[in-house]
């Protein structure tokens, strides 16, 4: 019997060879923290120790709430400023730069067959790179700190299968939705899910990475794409180190292979309050809302910001809208910025947000109060998570919340095709 | 071997009927939190449950928020083990980093009834009802560790104290 792509990483790391099911002590190529490394450091003060075990394995990227909107917030980005003077830690983020998946993937840190730690859920998403990367939780992160170690089961795998071509207005996240539609939020639950198939061959690493970042939503530990000239041309002058590309066997163990043909695919859309209840965009329509979002670590790359603007250009959105433009990175600011992207969406009556996390949390930028509605291109819409309890919060493509948003209800973009 | 009393409930219990998101940052202390454990599920549980006590249920298990509350409030509440037919995968992880024992055995969870006695033989992997017998993967030795030592920062900390020590 052949070995899955993370019976391989880990069993590469653990130095001998496993199998799904068993727990194996590795050690991480990298490990990533954000805002929430004043807890983290909280936590390793606990363990009566001076200095950080690798320094050079730890990548921290402010990205949640930049720059500070209260003193609390100041004064956790200040302990962390200070913890990364102390410590040595040269890979170091600031305000500035972006939300830390973008930036993490942009700096070279995510590379094929690297085992990739973060203190975040959607960690899932450097799998678009051929990592295996996984989140944790802020104990473990401050042990992993301290001991460069850190258990971890090998997961089980469900092998996705995605054929065909992508119709007109139908893009990487109506792909994404569906599929966690159809299975249900806990579908994938502690396994890896290894996205192959035409269609994802043909994906760009944008689009990619709108997969591997909405696997966690399916409970996926992990979530990954073989890596490929794509993956090899991104990483060419960017890789901060040697990597191995990493695939699974042909006669790999699999849980379930699960098949799709994209072709007939619409434009999709998850509904309140949980992100496997999703519908067709057509389901929905002409349901009116406040505040559209485009952006965020799912997509908030050019690829999805051109989107939208190709729809926006030489319109206004409706006077009932306010809609938020949040590019990723500093990045894909500038290249929006050099494009004329973001020329579109000023004309067209948009807001555009600096590079972050922004409202997608609920911390500050566009906090919705009770009973208004959301739609946005995140990729959560738990009760609450935006702001009052009493609001709703509507997920879907870039396409579908440009279109919605010259509307001023939920508008299928097929309309503008 | 270990003795407990079983509460039983169903499937997809997530960790805001566990612990409510309203109190994630304003109660601290784990005592305080294990007086809320369970309330939106069942308001009985924090009064009755008593040192010891096993809790079981169904699939998927502590889905929802990454908040390692969940895990510390059950913990501190008395429950001495987790038995259920699946966890999430982040609360699995927070439950064994906060000194916790979670089994997953889909059989035994089956046959157990809510406030009879079993019996768990953690060391070789075995749930006793009155009426039967369940097998288990034994956690590995590791993991075992982390348990005993009442989570991963004690843990560590030990570890990391023993290495200092002059052989």
């Amino acid at each position: 019997m052949g070995q899955t792509f993370s019976e391989k990483i880990l069993g590469a790391k653990a130095g001998i060879r496993v199998k799904a099911g068993e727990i194996v002590i590795v050690s991480p190529d990298y490990i990533l923290s954000h805002d929430n490394s004043a807890a983290v450091i909280n936590e390793f003060r606990r363990f009566g120790i001076e200095k950080v075990k690798q320094p050079n394995k730890i990548v921290i990227v402010l990205d949640h709430v930049v720059p500070a909107s209260t003193e609390k917030y100041a004064q956790n980005h200040k302990v962390i400023r200070e913890f990364v003077q102390e410590q040595e830690i040269p890979n170091f983020f600031d305000v500035q730069n972006g939300i830390c998946h973008q930036v993490f993937a942009e700096n070279g840190f995510a590379m094929p067959g690297k085992l990739i730690l973060g203190a975040d859920s959607h960690t899932t998403s450097y799998g678009a790179f051929g990592a295996f990367s996984v989140g944790i939780g802020r104990s473990e992160a401050a042990s992993v700190w301290a001991t460069d170690e850190i258990w971890l089961r090998v997961p089980e795998t469900i092998r996705i299968e995605i054929g065909g071509k992508l119709p007109p207005m139908v893009y990487a996240k109506d792909v994404i939705l569906r599929i966690i539609g159809e299975g249900g939020a806990d579908r994938a639950n502690y396994k890896a899910v290894e996205f192959t198939g035409q269609a994802v061959h043909d994906f760009t690493l944008a689009s990619r990475l709108v997969l591997a970042n909405m696997a966690a939503e399916m409970g996926a530990k992990n979530g990954y794409f073989f890596p490929d000239e794509r993956t090899f041309s991104w990483l060419e002058e960017r890789a901060k180190d040697e990597y191995e590309p990493v695939t699974s066997d042909a006669d790999a163990d699999y849980e379930a292979i699960l098949k799709y043909d994209v072709s007939s695919f619409e434009p999709q859309i998850a509904c309140p309050h949980t992100v496997d209840n999703v519908k067709s965009v057509s389901e929905v329509e002409g349901l009116p809302f406040h505040q559209a979002i485009i952006g965020t670590c799912t997509n908030g790359r050019l690829e999805d910001l051109k989107v939208a603007a190709q729809i926006l250009k030489g319109r206004k959105v409706h006077r009932a809208i306010r809609v938020l433009i949040i590019p990723a990175s500093r990045r894909e600011y500038l290249l929006a910025l050099q494009e004329g992207v973001l020329e579109a969406f000023v004309e067209s009556g948009c807001l555009i947000l600096n590079p972050g996390c922004g409202p997608c949390l609920g911390a500050h930028q566009g906090i919705l109060a009770p009973g208004e509605r959301a739609l946005s291109t995140a990729n959560r819409n738990f009760r609450g998570r935006m702001g009052s309890r009493d609001s709703e919060i509507y997920l879907a493509s870039p396409a579908t919340v440009a279109a919605s948003a010259l509307e001023g209800k939920i508008t299928d973009p097929r309309r503008f095709s | 071997m270990r003795k407990g009393k079983v509460w039983k409930y169903g499937d997809e219990i997530n960790t805001d009927v566990i612990f409510p998101g309203k109190y994630t940052y304003s109660i601290l202390e784990p005592e305080e939190m294990a007086r809320h454990a369970l309330e939106d599920l069942d308001p009985e549980f924090a009064q009755e449950v008593r040192p010891g006590d096993i809790l079981v249920a169904g699939k998927n298990f502590g889905c929802g928020s990454s908040r390692e509350q969940a895990a510390t409030c059950l913990k501190f509440a008395g429950v001495q083990a987790i038995i259920a037919k699946s966890f999430a995968r982040i609360f699995f992880r927070n439950a064994i980093n906060q000194g916790l024992p979670v089994i997953q055995c889909s059989q035994a969870v089956d046959d157990i009834k809510n406030g009879e006695e079993i019996t768990i033989n953690f060391s070789e992997g075995r749930i006793e009802t009155k009426r039967d017998v369940f097998d288990f993967a034994p956690l590995p030795e590791y993991i075992l560790e982390i348990l005993e030592s009442g989570g991963l920062i004690p843990y560590i900390k030990n570890k990391i104290e023993s290495q200092k020590k002059p052989s």
